[in-house]
């Protein structure tokens, strides 16, 4: 990888929308919208309430399906010189399994993020991340048919997210990503009614920031596989921080919204931070928090 | 359309009313081109409870001085701290977006084409009627408000166009809502354009359905990026789920599943 900055899935689109904003080959990875076996048409409006500091969404994996994306949308970034990973979800076991297989046909997708964490769909989706044997049911198998790099979204919507780690890793993920949003409402108190179709909705964005650092430094503390940190990273030092706390790379999400040309800001941000302390490579900072 | 994500300077910011302010902003280097209907992306600095970016229409794009003119109603908190930006201050703005209205053919000048605007919704009108003015045709403004101090513009209204007024107390033009102005029975029209409160929208578009005329609106669902990205500002259309944002503001009426 270029570098441990990449974009979080359903902020980045398929990286072609942020292409007038920034050159897309200077970040690390970019984990395009989450991608379904079946078209979806997602929820219905109002999704989006804006929080301080952050949003609430209720998209519901709006997604054309996975022969759309392969057959229309793969042809047009697949020859963006990063990695493009592909976000995959499902309502049941076997459709994370048909769109698991759909996408390891594709060549230049070099990793697949099993999101297992969505908390916007009534069926399937966190249903299966707030479990042990859920989480585990689904990742083993998608395992026996996914043979490349398998990374699995985690919730932070349980007790403990260690407990959901260690059974993913157990049945061979290859690395984690956390956290996926956290459950949240907002109420229209002029017109008692909540704001979002759904009535709740994941919280994202600068707020949940504390939240996912602890999950990530617990995570840390619990699994031998890499670890990706996400959740309200707005900055390089978001960045280095969770870093420190040992993810082995970021996912930059809402914060896209705000500022389109934030990851590559990072990228260079954290240059900067690594020349200024003396580390000869990011991976030095990976865990390096002294407690 | 290629998009920017710019620095602009504020011109001028002029309080227009207690509850609009017109923000002029321009560049030392000549502003992307824009067309009417378009929107932009503002990002409100020094407002803690502001995190994403505003939504603001295109009021109007002056090439002579290169100035972007925004009509912003101050709702909350983002855009009252709009409201407090001076001459000399850095806005920082993602723009052109979205889709704009459509201009008629250049030689169909005898359209007749009814420009209907409603509160903040009458912003995008002035760009669209200096445009179709400067392509040939005599736009009609129909404007409406709850009183005279909230139809704002008419001097610049009345630069591009034949201008009818409808406010709710009768202080100004005729009384009533846009829809009830007489210009609409006195006169046909082969397209209107309309942008303002739904209800307004919905009424607009009934009339216009009524009389077989081709009606665009202009819809401002709630977004949080501006491009296609976050998928949240979804209308409900004959294609489906399809983003306001990248697919409008700007739609027929034909394609929405509004109850007309």
């Amino acid at each position: 990888m270029k570098n441990p900055v990449m974009t979080a899935s359903g902020t980045f689109g398929y990286g072609i929308e942020f292409a007038d904003f920034v050159d897309l080959t200077q970040i690390g990875g970019i984990f395009v919208k989450g991608t379904t076996i079946e078209h979806r048409e997602g929820n219905p409006y109002p999704r989006m309430a804006e929080t301080p500091a952050g949003m609430l969404n209720a998209v519901g994996l709006q997604n054309k399906g996975a022969d759309y994306f392969a057959n229309n949308i793969y042809p047009n970034i697949k020859d963006i010189d990063t990695h493009m990973i592909v976000n995959v979800s499902g309502s049941t076991v076997e459709t994370y399994v048909e769109c698991a297989e759909k996408i390891a046909a594709l060549d230049k997708i070099p990793a697949i993020e099993l999101n297992i964490s969505c908390p916007n769909v009534k069926h399937g989706g966190m249903a299966f991340g707030v479990t042990c044997a859920g989480a585990a049911e689904v990742v083993r198998a998608v395992r026996k048919v996914y043979p490349k790099t398998l990374i699995v979204k985690l919730s932070p919507n349980v007790t403990d997210v260690t407990e959901i780690a260690r059974a993913v890793e157990a049945e061979g993920a290859d690395a984690v990503s956390l956290i996926n949003t956290l459950l949240g409402m907002a109420i229209d108190a002029d017109k008692r009614k909540p704001i979002l179709s759904t009535v709740t909705g994941g919280l994202s964005g600068p707020c949940v920031k504390p939240i996912a650092l602890r999950m990530v430094w617990q995570t840390y503390n619990a699994v031998k596989i890499p670890i990706i940190g996400l959740g309200g990273i707005s900055n390089w030092k978001d960045a280095v921080e969770f870093m420190l706390a040992g993810s082995s790379a970021i996912q930059i999400g809402t914060y896209n919204f705000v500022d389109p040309a934030i990851s590559v800001k990072t990228v260079e941000g954290i240059n900067d931070y690594l020349d200024k302390h003396g580390f000869k490579s990011v991976t030095e900072i990976i865990g390096a928090l002294e407690v | 359309m290629k998009k920017y994500l710019l620095d602009l300077k504020v011109a001028d910011n002029v309080r227009l009313h207690p509850n609009y302010c017109l923000l002029k902003l321009t560049s030392e280097e000549t502003l992307p081109e824009m067309i009417p209907g378009q929107f932009v992306e503002v990002r409100v600095d020094g407002s803690s409870s502001t995190f994403l970016r505003r939504p603001i229409s295109v009021n109007y794009v002056d090439k002579d001085r290169n100035e972007l003119w925004l009509l912003v109603q101050l709702i909350g908190d983002g855009t009252r701290r709009m409201a407090e930006y001076r001459q000399g201050d850095t806005m920082n703005v993602v723009l052109p977006l979205g889709n704009g209205f459509t201009i008629p053919d250049s030689d169909q000048e005898e359209k007749n084409l009814l420009l209907v605007g409603g509160g903040v919704g009458t912003a995008p009108m002035l760009f669209l009627g200096a445009v179709l003015k400067s392509k040939g045709f005599h736009p009609i403004f129909l404007l409406g408000g709850r009183t005279q101090n909230d139809v704002l513009q008419l001097d610049d209204f009345a630069k591009f166009g034949e201008v009818c007024i409808t406010t709710e107390d009768g202080s100004l033009g005729e009384k009533g809502f846009v829809t009830n102005h007489s210009i609409l029975n006195t006169k046909l029209f082969d397209t209107i354009y309309t942008c303002g409160p739904k209800p307004m929208m919905v009424a607009v578009a009934k009339y216009a359905a009524g009389k077989d005329i081709s009606c665009e609106v202009s819809l401002e669902n709630t977004m949080a990026c501006g491009f296609g990205a976050c998928l949240c500002c979804v209308e409900n259309t004959v294609e489906g789920h399809v983003c306001v944002c990248t697919e409008g503001p700007v739609f027929n009426t034909r394609k929405l599943k509004w109850q007309i």
